[in-house]
């Protein structure tokens, strides 16, 4: 157990986590440059493209120093603040943290939030200045944040490059050094952290685990606390570049376990496994991983609903994240109303509905979940569905989820930044500059505000120097309401909203105006309008069709106004009809990208 | 019974509306009559013997032709068809080329019918449309042509544009009722893409063409020309009786046609196609001796979607009980039971197993086309 190191990488997106992983792979011969695939422990395709790591991932090391043989496990996090609660067992998993900084840009908050994980966990930091390479590195400057930040000594930063190299010897001497070794009861009860899983079509769900106490051997019968399911250990091993089988795995080190397992939610982050007959206690710190984002998900065909259902089952077998539920729509037909970690997690479940299961959807207006209080019995009422909202008679108080956001800007970007989260119903608590240049902003706001078109305007706003992450704060009483957008009187369900009183106004303007535009003129006229109940906030109208155009039409006009008119009919036939209103399918994405 | 059209890809500038094939580069002008010839050679099976009925002169601008070039095109066509004697035969012309020499010349072909490229009286619009004519030339050309003996003429008017006041376009009615031109095409302007037009409208130089404007043109178009004796036998064409375009009409009749030239098109009754719209190219592969065309089958519900789009256009309707002995009865009962929405709004009319538009009808024939389409 001396000889075992386990530590993660924190790092921001594109600050060299991944190129400097695989330099460490290589110089510990675990993997060879030529085998090495750009990018090792990105191994989802979507992952590679976006250039995060979305799921985290785990690879084992072996390497002699001075005579002694040492094996260093590597517990990759995910980048995104949507997987936090992951990136938080993958830190509990470990002894030690290399911080990565981009020696161009400096910290972010994203690597703050997870430093501050990693410290909370206690585990000891190394210091690394990347890319040093490059021509824009301005490593005193950056030193400074990281002294600042972590209280550090100035030589214990080390300088390092994962494009030429540079460091990966010291960084791999600093390991030995300076991480402590796991500590743990090797006769105790068997206590193994699970901080992730991945999904193998052959051999179903693989755990991967690290050992804080006792031992897992193959064929032992094994229990997971959280979910009191009990299994046979039918294979243990290491994980690395390949799956390792194994005996046993001990204290301190870190394998997998097949055993069987068919569903991702059987296996959770954050449980323990333990012995049948011999149950350790249960880990601090398991939580059940909760959405925070619920949307409706439609196939574009009404007809493809069964072949969605099996999608979304498929997903869930390696993603036990997404929840789903079966939703009916009058203007969408049959879907589902899912729940996601936030919001770039719903863009990769979309994805990869379309990638790997050639399913193209309609997303309806995402919403967070809300707490509704009745008045008779204070009964509560989760919300994640615009027609959960009971009537607004019977309500007492609805409460909505509140976040704790972190900004780190450039001091130029400051005045705009402030603007934009009050704007959003934020309320600032805390401004410090790290640097002379760089500040960092702490607010308060509803989680609801980012759902919508937070990060793109913060990006375009700080002309893309601003880091943002955030983590939950709980409840507090809001004044929701419920946003319906008519047609011609009929209300289209795929287009409420759920809302907040003082954004309904300008929401339901910007939403009649995009649907005035998006609405292909029909024979009759269409009054637009968005109402809170019975009253209505805005309101457009599309004009009837006052003349089809009606070119001339001769021997070589027949072939293609044919076509035109062929394509017109089809997709007239995959619109979505509400009353006498058809509605483009275009209508129901719009939505979700006003201005 | 057959026709031959044969394209003419040269203009002197181009119209900022257009999107016909044509080029202003008349470098390969002769280079380009010979590969008309030889492709006419190369497809003289195409129509299966048939008797040609009507040739049609289009472009571009037929009339930067010569009069012995015309000649050779229609010696050629007569060497290798059975033409009839009283075929019709048209070329479209511009009024700028109808000087009295070119008429003189054209009077001397085989030649019996005018087209001619009018689209207003007003210089103003003509400029803006970047027509090569202007106003006084648009009626003396007409005038010349009558007087050396050419009563067969046709012109077209444009409408709908927004230079164009209610007065003008009842000017320009009345111009030609005045002049005794026994038939007119008419068209709405239709911003076609990748035209300079549609590119002024995008930069907002120009301003969009207005439905109402159009809608409510067309309507006094189709009350003053009814009011004068014009028959409105298919939805751009008005003629009096007798002096109906054959060769059109049989587009719509669904007859089979030769088309000639650079971007020409071609129906034999089971397939389309259509030469390549690229002079150098069309040149080019006729010089070793081939066509080159692209070709799309037609399914029986392609040919029957075509027959609604065109026969809905027409005074002589969409005739169900035509459907019913060519496609099948299934089909002529969906094409009533579909049309009912509109019969009811009376954009349709029912009558003796026929579907015809009315007038208000015939402002949405794209859209009742569309929605009558089986598939």
């Amino acid at each position: 157990m001396k000889n075992i190191r386990n530590f993660c990488i924190i790092a921001h997106i594109d600050h060299g986590k991944s190129t400097l992983a695989d330099r460490l792979l290589e110089y510990t011969k675990t993997i060879s440059a030529r085998d090495a695939q750009a990018q090792l422990l990105d191994n989802m395709d979507l992952e590679r493209e976006r250039g995060i790591t979305i799921k985290s991932h785990a690879i084992q090391m072996e390497y002699k120093v001075a005579g002694e043989n040492y094996i260093f496990n590597l517990i990759d996090t995910p980048g995104h603040v949507d997987f936090s609660y992951e990136v938080s067992r993958s830190i509990a998993a470990c002894e030690g943290a290399l911080l990565i900084v981009d020696a161009s840009q400096g910290i972010q908050a994203q690597t703050i939030s997870n430093l501050y994980l990693a410290l909370e966990h206690d585990l000891h930091i190394i210091p690394i200045l990347n890319k040093m390479d490059l021509p824009g590195a301005m490593p005193e400057e950056v030193k400074d944040q990281i002294v600042d930040l972590i209280g550090c000594d100035r030589d214990e930063i080390i300088p390092a490059s994962g494009k030429t190299g540079l460091g990966v010897d010291k960084i791999i001497e600093a390991i030995v050094e300076r991480i402590p070794a796991p500590v743990g009861e090797p006769d105790g009860p068997l206590q193994a952290l699970i901080f992730d899983s991945v999904f193998n079509s052959f051999r179903g769900i693989i755990a991967y685990f690290k050992v804080l106490n006792g031992e897992i051997r193959k064929n032992d019968k094994v229990k997971f606390v959280a979910t009191g399911k009990e299994y046979i250990a039918d294979e243990v091993g290491t994980l690395k570049l390949n799956q390792e089988p194994k005996s046993v795995i001990k204290t301190g080190d870190v394998g997998y376990i097949i055993s069987g397992i068919k569903e991702a939610r059987e296996v959770k982050v954050g449980d323990t496994i333990t012995k049948v007959d011999n149950p350790g206690e249960a880990i601090i710190g398991f939580e059940e991983v909760k959405p925070m984002v619920f949307a409706g998900i439609y196939p574009v065909d009404t007809e493809d609903f069964e072949e969605l259902r099996e999608a979304m089952h498929k997903l869930q077998l390696n993603d036990a994240s997404i929840v789903f539920e079966p939703e009916s729509s009058a203007a969408l037909g049959f879907g589902f109303r899912c729940g996601f970690l936030g919001m770039l997690h719903m863009e990769i479940i979309q994805e990869r509905l379309e990638r790997e299961f050639g399913m193209t959807v309609i997303t309806t207006v995402p919403n967070v979940s809300y707490k509704a209080y009745m008045t008779k019995g204070k009964e509560e009422i989760i919300v994640n569905n615009p027609s959960d909202l009971p009537d607004p008679s019977k309500l007492d108080l609805i409460e909505e989820p509140y976040i704790k956001a972190n900004i780190i800007t450039k001091a130029d970007f400051v005045g705009p930044v402030l603007s934009l989260c009050i704007q959003k119903r934020g309320t600032i608590v805390n401004q410090s500059y790290l640097t002379s240049d760089r500040v960092e902003l702490v607010f308060e706001m509803p989680m609801g505000e980012i759902v919508f078109d937070f990060y793109d305007k913060l990006k375009t706003i700080s002309k893309g120097y601003a880091s943002f992450d955030y983590h939950q704060i709980g409840y507090r009483q809001s004044d929701l309401v419920r946003m319906d957008i008519r047609l011609n009187g009929d209300p289209v369900d795929a287009l409420s909203s759920l809302i907040h009183r003082s954004n309904a106004y300008n929401f339901g303007k910007k939403i009649c105006e995009k649907l005035k535009e998006l609405l292909p003129r029909q024979q009759f006229e269409i009054a637009i309008q968005a109402s809170i109940g019975a009253k209505v906030i805005a309101r457009e109208t599309v004009k009837a069709m006052r003349k089809d155009v009606t070119a001339k039409c001769y021997g070589g006009d027949i072939s293609r106004k044919r076509k035109l008119l062929e394509k017109q009919k089809e997709g007239k036939k995959r619109m979505r009809q509400v009353g006498s209103v058809e509605i483009p399918q275009s209508a129901f994405m719009a939505v979700l990208k006003l201005d | 019974m057959a026709g031959i059209y044969i394209h003419i890809p040269f203009c002197k500038k181009a119209c900022y509306y257009c999107d016909f094939h044509f080029s202003t580069n008349w470098k390969v002008k002769d280079e380009l009559i010979d590969s008309l010839e030889k492709e006419l050679e190369l497809q003289k099976s195409y129509l299966n013997g048939e008797t040609i009925e009507t040739i049609y002169f289009g472009g571009g601008t037929p009339s930067v032709l010569k009069g012995e070039e015309i000649n050779r095109l229609l010696d050629k066509i007569n060497k290798l068809h059975h033409v009839t004697k009283d075929a019709e035969i048209t070329l479209e012309a511009n009024p700028d080329d109808l000087d009295a020499v070119k008429i003189k010349e054209i009077r001397q072909t085989a030649i019996n019918r005018f087209s001619i490229g009018i689209q207003s009286f007003f210089d103003e619009d003509l400029q803006w449309m970047n027509r090569a004519h202007n106003a006084g030339e648009a009626k003396s050309s007409i005038m010349r042509a009558q007087d050396a003996g050419f009563e067969n003429i046709t012109c077209d008017l444009i409408y709908g544009y927004p230079l164009l006041t209610n007065k003008k376009w009842k000017e320009n009615i009345q111009t030609l009722i005045d002049l005794e031109i026994p038939h007119i095409s008419s068209y709405s302007m239709t911003v076609e893409p990748q035209t300079a037009l549609a590119t002024f409208i995008r930069k907002k130089q120009q301003p969009a063409m207005n439905e109402e404007q159009s809608a409510e043109q067309f309507l006094m178009l189709m009350a003053e020309l009814e009011k004068n004796g014009f028959l409105h036998y298919e939805i751009s064409n008005f003629g009096k009786e007798g002096w109906l375009s054959k060769h059109n009409s049989n587009y719509w009749f669904g007859k089979k046609y030769l088309g000639i030239g650079p971007s020409a098109h071609s129906f034999n009754g089971e397939s389309r196609q259509w030469n390549i719209a690229n002079n150098y190219k069309y040149i080019d592969t006729l010089a070793n001796g081939k066509v080159p065309f692209e070709q799309e089958l037609l399914s029986p519900i392609q040919r029957l979607n075509e027959y609604v789009m065109t026969s809905l256009r027409t005074m002589w309707g969409l005739d169900l009980e035509k459907v019913k002995n060519n496609f099948g009865e299934e089909y002529s009962e969906e094409l009533l039971h579909t049309a009912t929405q509109f019969i009811e709004k009376q954009w349709v009319k029912h009558e003796e197993q026929k579907l015809f538009l009315s007038d208000t009808g015939k402002l949405y024939a794209d859209h009742i086309a569309s929605e009558l389409f089986i598939g």
